[in-house]
């Protein structure tokens, strides 16, 4: 007999699925610091620097914000997704797509002035993302291919459009044969909301966004639709909603989010489009999906909370020397230790060596003990 | 064109198809099983990077080979933790796994860059490679006969033997098989083992042999190309051969014409080419099994043990 035992819950616990974000962020502390430590750095500083130091440093708070905004952006287009159980993750590739469609307005616009110049390069970013997120839902619903793998596929080929329009046809003539576009003009390029900060427009717009979806997922017909699609695709079909429109809904929900947060970081901190423009935000914001999870407003918090290993890892690099991969590291570390504190949102942790007690069966959702069912753990 | 350039040719597109191939073994194999993991690119850079650091330090290409093997499988033991054991979603996990892959091989990786290292040399002897079709025969890596020979090799575990028969009816059906009485959850850690040792070896084919060295995101999504593969190859290792040389022509399609200057179409399309024709193979194979697929029926769900 083992020594532990896993009791499925009737019901999923809600105070696990809160908790379960706040512990894998915990647990990745302390099991960051130990790696690094094993691997030759000062693992408690790094983690000081990384997760502590900018949240008493009021300057980098800007920071955060700007670096969060895409994160959340992205990752609210994800969740919806991913709770319908379509699997988009080409997020990435929909951001630069974006970023380029409203960079090729910005191209054609450079002489001319006027404020409807940027509404239209964000309109195209939405519509340059949902494009590239189109290709996998068209070939998922006509020909059932997997969107995993033809969404991911798109973000490669994405990266290489880019690549030959900074090195070809979009190249700044003036630009000393450097592979980048034209700076953008002020009515290109985002504006400025709290004055002698790095807020922009983007940011408000993030958040604006994100309550808006949580308002669509809990109090629409389309929301409630998207969520039975994803957790019985039969009952879905019974009620007459198919899965052919989840997938749309889902893949342009989430490209068009993505080409959003591309255009909005290509007019704002980027402020022109350069090579290193993708920055691997499209594979993060799933991180943030997750951890926030995939509840909107979750999304804000786990987006700050990404976006503190950004900019804590940009200082940690100059203060204490720790390589610019460890912010990936603790990124990748906070997923895995989220996925494996999930099982208590499921199942209830009881001692295997003490008999299974009956319990009278309650409302309080657990398992008769005839249920309970051990696995090892 | 010459005989010694047709030569030439095929040892690109045989190098290029190896660590598909076996990379993409090794998923077969855990997706008999009823696994779907994701995390290949993943492992595949922990196999590249540990290869060339322990080659690099111990001087021995082989110590580095099978260092790359253990590395990857311990970064499959996790996997197999999450989804096995705490019955995570194995997509997401797949995922994490690759994201922790690139991260810690960029960590381990950063001191090794632009460093050259002891190459994994060939199999036989020089004199036997002194006319292109000799050389053809027998001037490939050991790991591109290794991997034909895993191909017979995996083909005959699955289809001939015992143990075959159990982890495909554990990947068919495991609630069946775990009725019967077989363990369902150890087949499919050692499944997902194989599967990471395999990635590893394909990954550090890269940093050992073809590329040979190390730098940030070597395989460069080739790990995903393999998972593709096995949907190309309908879970069956002949057709895993023949889709991964496919590939390998594609790839050696880029590399050659970059080396003859052609410039009709732009380099970066030519990059891009793998990863377009990866979709279209996905979309022409889809569409012909429309309505049925080979996939095993347990595919990527969760397993647990019922009385």
């Amino acid at each position: 007999m083992s020594l532990v035992k896993l009791e499925p819950r009737r019901q999923q616990s809600r105070a696990m699925a809160i908790a379960a974000p706040v512990i894998a962020v915990a647990l990745t502390l302390f099991a960051g610091a130990l790696l690094f430590t094993l691997l030759g750095h000062d693992g408690l500083a790094a983690v000081n620097e990384i997760f502590v130091k900018p949240l008493f440093n009021p300057y980098r708070w800007q920071d955060l914000l700007v670096k969060a905004s895409p994160l959340v952006m992205i990752a609210t287009g994800l969740a919806i997704g991913f709770r319908a159980n379509v699997w988009n993750i080409g997020a990435e590739g929909q951001y630069v797509l974006g970023g380029l469609a409203g960079t090729g307005v910005a191209l054609a616009t450079l002489n001319m002035s006027g404020g409807w110049i940027l509404p239209v390069m964000l309109v195209c970013g939405v519509l340059g993302g949902m494009v590239w997120a189109a290709i996998p839902a068209l070939l998922k619903t006509k020909l059932g291919v997997n969107e995993i793998l033809s969404s991911l596929m798109l973000n490669y080929v994405a990266i290489q459009l880019l690549y030959y329009l900074m090195r070809g046809p979009w190249k700044d003539p003036m630009g000393f044969n450097f592979p980048q576009t034209a700076m953008f003009s002020s009515d290109q390029t985002l504006p400025i909301v709290v004055p002698g900060t790095l807020i922009h427009l983007g940011i408000p717009l993030a958040f604006a966004i994100a309550l808006t979806a949580f308002g669509v997922m809990t109090r629409t017909i389309t929301g409630f639709q998207m969520q039975v699609e994803g957790l019985a695709p039969k009952a879905a079909a019974f009620g007459g909603f198919g899965a052919a429109s989840t997938v749309w809904i889902a893949m342009l929900a989430g490209g068009g989010l993505a080409g959003l947060a591309g255009i909005v970081e290509a007019s704002g901190p980027f402020g022109q489009m350069v090579p290193q423009f993708p920055t691997g935000y499209g594979y993060t914001a799933i991180i943030v999906a997750f951890l926030g999870r995939l509840n909107p407003l979750g999304i804000v918090v786990a987006g700050l909370v990404l976006a503190l290993t950004y900019v804590g890892g940009e200082s940690a690099q100059t203060t204490i020397g720790l390589p610019s991969a460890a912010t990936g590291v603790f990124q990748a570390m906070m997923l895995f230790f989220l996925l494996a504190t999930d099982i208590l949102v499921r199942y209830r942790v009881v001692s295997g060596r003490s008999a299974p007690v009956a319990e009278p069966r309650s409302s309080s959702g657990e398992a008769k003990p005839g249920e309970s069912k051990a696995v090892t753990a | 064109m010459n005989f010694d350039l047709l030569v030439a040719i095929l040892m690109t597109i045989a190098g290029a198809a190896t660590p598909l191939l076996i990379a993409g073994l090794g998923e077969l194999v855990v997706e008999k099983s009823g696994v779907l993991n994701l995390g290949v690119e993943g492992m595949m850079l922990i196999g590249a990077v540990t290869g060339f650091a322990v080659a690099t330090t111990t001087g021995y290409p082989v110590i580095g080979l099978v260092a790359a093997m253990l590395a990857a499988a311990a970064a499959a033991l996790i996997f197999a933790f999450l989804v096995l054991t705490l019955m995570a979603n194995q997509v997401a996990t797949g995922l994490a796994l690759t994201i922790f892959g690139t991260g810690v091989s960029a960590l381990i990786g950063a001191p090794f860059v632009g460093i050259t290292t002891p190459t994994l040399g060939l199999l036989f002897p020089h004199a036997l490679t002194d006319t292109p079709l000799l050389r053809l025969i027998f001037g490939h890596s050991p790991l591109v006969y290794f991997s034909l020979i895993l191909t017979v090799a995996v083909f005959w575990f699955l289809n001939r033997t015992r143990a075959g028969l159990i982890l495909r009816a554990v990947g068919e059906s495991d609630s069946a098989a775990h009725a019967i009485g077989y363990p369902v959850l150890l087949v499919r850690y050692l499944a997902v083992l194989f599967g990471g040792a395999m990635a590893g070896l394909a990954g550090c084919y890269y940093s050992l042999v073809l590329t040979p060295m190390w730098a940030e995101r070597l395989t460069a999504g080739r790990g995903w190309i393999a998972i593709a593969l096995v949907v190309f190859a309908s879970w069956r290792p002949g057709r895993m051969l023949a889709g991964a040389y496919l590939f390998g022509l594609v790839i050696t399609m880029e590399l050659q014409a970059k080396a003859a200057g052609f410039n009709i179409l732009a380099p970066e399309f030519l990059a891009a080419l793998p990863y377009i024709a990866t979709i279209v193979v996905l979309a022409v194979i889809s569409a012909a099994k429309r309505g049925g697929t080979n996939a095993p029926a347990c595919l990527g769900k969760p397993f647990r043990a019922t009385a």
